[in-house]
């Protein structure tokens, strides 16, 4: 029998490394400032609040290391009573906001991540789904993301957590805020997912190797798991990068709207919140420099997405 | 006035990657005489499309003419300005493309279509133009041309959507009509009656067509010459009747072997091993040196051009084979 | 007949619908609307053979591939594998026709899941039939054995399918199926997507295939001169019929039906042999609205009145040749121009 040769025989495979240095990507990556100052800017807030008990300067939370002497101190300049120094300064309560930031922004990221990561198995899931059985199962889940879609996320998300709090007895609901949180965010977000998915497994079902796995009889849930979903899941990366930035928002919003986080734990959105009444007092740091924070991070991070979507988007190439 | 009508030579046509520049045209050498068919074949990959957009000037970026030219009808046409290239295009060089459906615009009538591009380039009121739409629909053989005029192309059939493509790259009157894989995307009976429209506007206005196909069987039917490309250069070019039934260069020889007859009974196809290479893969010499059964130490070393084949008029081969039966 | 044939198809029909959804078609008071792809099909394969369907866009061939191989099922007749209709049986024996029927795809480089290293591909069915405890050797030896059963190399497991030129990947899609340890393959057009160089590669493949493993085809093609290269036996479909059904060289020697002979003098000409031929007129009609009666009529140059009234069935005209044609039955066909 004949043995077909490929002109000139393949080397080996090369190393991942070497792959990652020839890729698309990186080279895209390479050639575009803002996105290497967007990922910058995204890893140094996600280290840093991931870091915050070891780097903060302070615990803002441990009301036995506060000094309320130290309230109100401007940024970049010692206190008046105790000659402490703050670089952001500190609040009403003489606790300092670079510190109170770097454990906000823990929360708000944590948040974010988990309702992102909850959106996108719930999305995927019902989206496979729907893509792959089609009829009744499909138009059941598709109506019912239709409606949720003509509301607004935060809608949404209000609604849920209003329904949360009934549900939950009010000595937990201080523990249980950040959960109940990130299942309303998730709720408000899968639909994005599941349509997404559903087109792309409905394009993918009728390929012929998905027909040859059914001529092995390969049962229809393996089909799924093995064969649809990992050739699905290029923009479900996009999707995710962009509704981390939208989740964190949505977080921040519900937050600063005081339904969110309790203030014992607060995130960006509730340090806002807390720095905003004082801001015609001239106290601008307490909300201003979180909010900085909040608008760094979320631009960062749909930068990043954005770039993404272009990059692994075969025609703009 | 001599009877070549365009004449491509040295044409390099290169892609420029982000760390090496790929050659995808390799000093194509080819005339087209006037009134003549001359097919253009060859597999994926070979440089078939790729030749037909750098002469009509629509390769696609990063693509670009390195070296050589492109002369049509005495003006040399690779390097023109953008505007000037447009006029040329369709007045002097029709394109007629593989898929029917995406080459008409689904939303305007089959008339608004043709009467648009006449008046582009003729000097011709509307009724004139409607008119003249009529009689190209009645030459590529649509029945009831008039009746149908103002269809939008869902209303007809593949083959007769392919019908109205070739009507409006006739409509400027071009000399020189590029087909493109024009019977790819068709049915085998509507293939033939396809082949059988070329082939007679070729015959009726003089006009010269390049048809560029993968497949010999319409080579064999529709043209006058056929060039066999190979990896971006011409491995062969000469008479059909030459290269079909005595092929030189030992790539035509296997290609034809490959085709199974519907004639003769044969056990085995011939087959050549391996695959065209990728263009950034390409041998050192001859590219065809990996798969040939009749390679020597040359052709890894040199790149053969086109020779003149002694006992062949008109046939040239770009194969060592020959040259040194030229010189011993 | 002596022996019972590996294949044997009956009275198939399949209809789709394709009526517009309910609202349009409530609103617009349109009436359902059905596609009869495949229409009333008979044919036997014998163990060993090659039989080749060929036809044109609409012909419903390729329909006929998916229900063979049971990815859709007929809406009438049925299809006996070895004797047995698989959507009657169960379990154990259900699973075992199942591996014994597989399919040959057109496109090769869809038909080959692109996450999925070679390896994994081929051994798929190994582990989905639960093959291993039948194999002689390890798992990993019989994918590399296959790889080189097809003309590839065992290392090439490592690869991804992306890696592979067409016909490559071709071949690697023969050796899954081989790996299922079928006796029956069902190929749906499987070159129409190669370079003719490559194609006769993979034809000449799956041609030593069937002498080694005692494989039987069912190929599907519209390109009649691979068909005369591979069949045994060839049947010809238009607009979901089966107007002509012959041994291979006869109904080229000899074809019958007027469609068949159209089909032959459309083959261009390759060879340049000179051979006589028709010009060929007229398209395919749109299959959710064929014509009445022969559905070939508007193109036959000899049909008249009862060919457009009635639906003719098909008839020997010769030993072991059928065709559905009234002229052929009445005679008044004449003799055609025999091409090879």
């Amino acid at each position: 029998m004949t043995t077909e040769q490929t002109a000139g025989d393949q080397p080996l495979r090369p190393s991942l490394w070497r792959r990652i240095l020839d890729s698309d990507l990186l080279y895209s990556f390479l050639r575009k400032p803002v996105v290497i100052v967007s990922f910058v800017l995204t890893v140094i807030i996600v280290l840093a609040a991931v870091l915050a008990p070891w780097i903060a300067p302070h615990t803002p939370f441990d009301p036995a290391s506060l000094n309320l002497m130290n309230g109100f101190t401007p940024p970049f300049s010692a206190n008046e009573f105790t000659g402490d120094t703050f670089i952001l300064g500190t609040d009403s309560q003489g606790r300092d906001v670079f510190s109170a930031i770097l454990y906000g922004a823990r929360i708000s990221l944590l948040v974010g991540f988990s309702a992102v990561a909850f959106a996108m198995i719930l999305g995927v899931g019902l989206g496979l789904l729907a893509g792959y059985k089609g009829g009744w199962v499909d138009s059941l889940i598709m109506r019912v993301a239709d409606v949720q879609l003509s509301f607004p996320a935060i809608l949404v998300a209000l609604m849920i957590f209003g329904v949360m709090r009934g549900v939950i007895p009010p000595q937990q609901q201080d523990q249980m805020a950040i959960y109940v949180l990130i299942l309303a965010i998730g709720l408000s977000d899968w639909v994005q997912y599941a349509r997404t998915v559903r087109s792309s497994t409905m394009a993918e079902k009728n390929k012929e190797y998905v027909q040859a796995a059914r001529l092995f009889s390969v049962p229809a849930h393996r089909i799924l798991l093995k064969h649809i979903l990992p050739n699905v899941t290029g923009p479900i990366l996009v999707i995710a990068t962009i509704g981390l930035a939208l989740a964190i928002i949505l977080e921040s919003t519900l937050s600063f709207l005081g339904v969110g986080v309790p203030a014992t734990q607060p995130s960006l959105g509730t340090l806002i919140r807390i720095g905003q009444d004082y801001l015609f007092s001239g106290e601008w740091w307490i909300t201003i420099f979180p909010g900085l924070t909040l608008l760094v991070l979320a631009l960062s991070v749909n930068l990043l997405g954005d770039w993404l979507r272009d990059a692994l988007n075969p025609k703009l190439r | 006035m001599n009877d070549v009508l365009l004449s491509v030579r040295d044409l390099v046509v290169e892609f420029p990657k982000r760390d090496k520049v790929l050659t995808a045209l390799d000093h194509i050498n080819l005339e087209v005489r006037r009134g003549e068919i001359l097919g253009m074949v060859g597999e994926s990959g070979a440089g078939k499309s790729l030749t037909g957009a750098a002469i009509i000037g629509l390769l696609e970026p990063p693509g670009r003419i390195a070296h050589g030219e492109i002369v049509l009808d005495g003006q040399r046409i690779d390097n023109l300005p953008y505007g000037q290239m447009r006029r040329i295009r369709g007045r002097k060089i029709g394109m007629v493309f593989q898929d029917p459906l995406t080459s008409l615009n689904p939303i305007l009538t089959i008339a608004e279509q043709l009467i648009e591009t006449i008046r582009t380039h003729l000097p011709m009121n509307e009724k004139q133009a409607r008119e003249r739409a009529v009689e190209l629909l009645e030459e590529v053989g649509i029945p009831a041309a008039r009746r149908r005029l103002d269809d939008y192309p869902h209303h007809f059939s593949g083959g007769m959507r392919q019908r109205v493509v070739i009507a409006l790259a006739l409509a400027g009157e071009p000399d020189l009509i590029i087909a493109d894989e024009p019977t790819t995307a068709l049915d085998v009976s509507v293939q033939a009656q396809i082949i059988d429209v070329l082939k007679r506007l070729c015959r009726d206005r003089g006009a010269s067509v390049i048809l560029v196909t993968h497949d010999m069987g319409v080579i064999a039917e529709a043209a006058d010459r056929v060039a066999v490309l190979y990896a971006g250069r011409v491995a062969e070019i000469g008479p059909v009747r030459q290269v079909v039934k005595d092929p030189s260069h030992p790539y035509t020889v296997g290609l034809m072997g490959s085709i199974p007859s519907v004639v003769h009974d044969i056990d085995r196809l011939t087959q050549i091993p391996g695959s065209m290479p990728r263009l950034d893969n390409i041998p050192q010499g001859c590219a065809f040196n990996p798969r040939c059964s009749q390679v020597h130490d040359r052709c890894y070393r040199d790149r053969p051009n086109l020779i003149a084949v002694e006992s062949k008029p008109d046939n040239q081969v770009a194969c060592w084979l020959f040259d040194e039966r030229a010189s011993s | 007949m002596s022996s019972q044939p590996l294949l044997h198809v009956e009275n198939l029909s399949r209809e789709f619908d394709v009526s517009k959804p309910w609202l349009n078609r409530v609103i617009e008071r349109l009436p359902e609307q059905h596609l009869r792809a495949v229409d009333n099909v008979s044919f036997d394969i014998p163990r060993g053979e090659t039989f080749a369907l060929v036809g044109e866009s609409g012909s419903g061939k390729s329909t006929i591939a998916k229900l063979v191989v049971d990815l859709i099922r007929p809406t009438r007749g049925r299809i006996l594998f070895d004797g047995k209709n698989l959507p009657e049986t169960r379990g154990r024996e259900f699973i075992t026709l199942r591996r014994r029927v597989q399919m040959i795809f057109q496109d090769p480089f869809a038909s080959l899941n692109p996450r999925w290293r070679v390896g994994d591909i081929i051994s798929e069915p190994i582990y989905a039939f639960d093959l291993t405890s039948q194999l002689k050797t390890s798992v990993t030896r019989r994918v590399e054995e296959l790889l080189e059963t097809v003309g590839l190399a065992g290392r090439d497991r490592h690869k991804f399918p992306h890696e592979f030129s067409g016909g490559q990947r071709q071949r690697i899609a023969i050796a899954r199926a081989l790996s299922a340890m079928p006796d029956f393959l069902v190929c749906d057009e499987p070159t129409s997507a190669l370079d003719v160089s490559v194609q006769a590669q993979i034809l000449n493949l799956m041609r030593d295939l069937q002498e080694e493993l005692g494989l039987t085809y069912l190929f599907i093609s519209h390109d009649m001169s691979v068909v005369r290269h591979m069949a045994d036996r060839i049947g010809v479909l238009y607009l979901g019929a089966l107007v002509e059904n012959a041994p291979a060289q006869e109904l080229f020697r000899n074809p019958s039906h007027p469609y068949t002979r159209m089909l032959l003098d459309a083959i261009p000409d390759h060879e340049m042999t000179g051979r006589k031929r028709k010009p060929v007129k007229g398209e395919i009609p749109n299959p959710i609205d064929p014509p009445s009666g022969c559905t070939f009529h508007p193109r036959c140059e000899y049909a008249n009145d009862r060919c457009k009234a009635e639906v003719p069935h098909l008839i020997a005209t010769a030993s072991d040749h059928y065709a559905s044609c009234f002229a052929v039955e009445e005679g008044r066909l004449p003799k055609a121009e025999a091409i090879a």
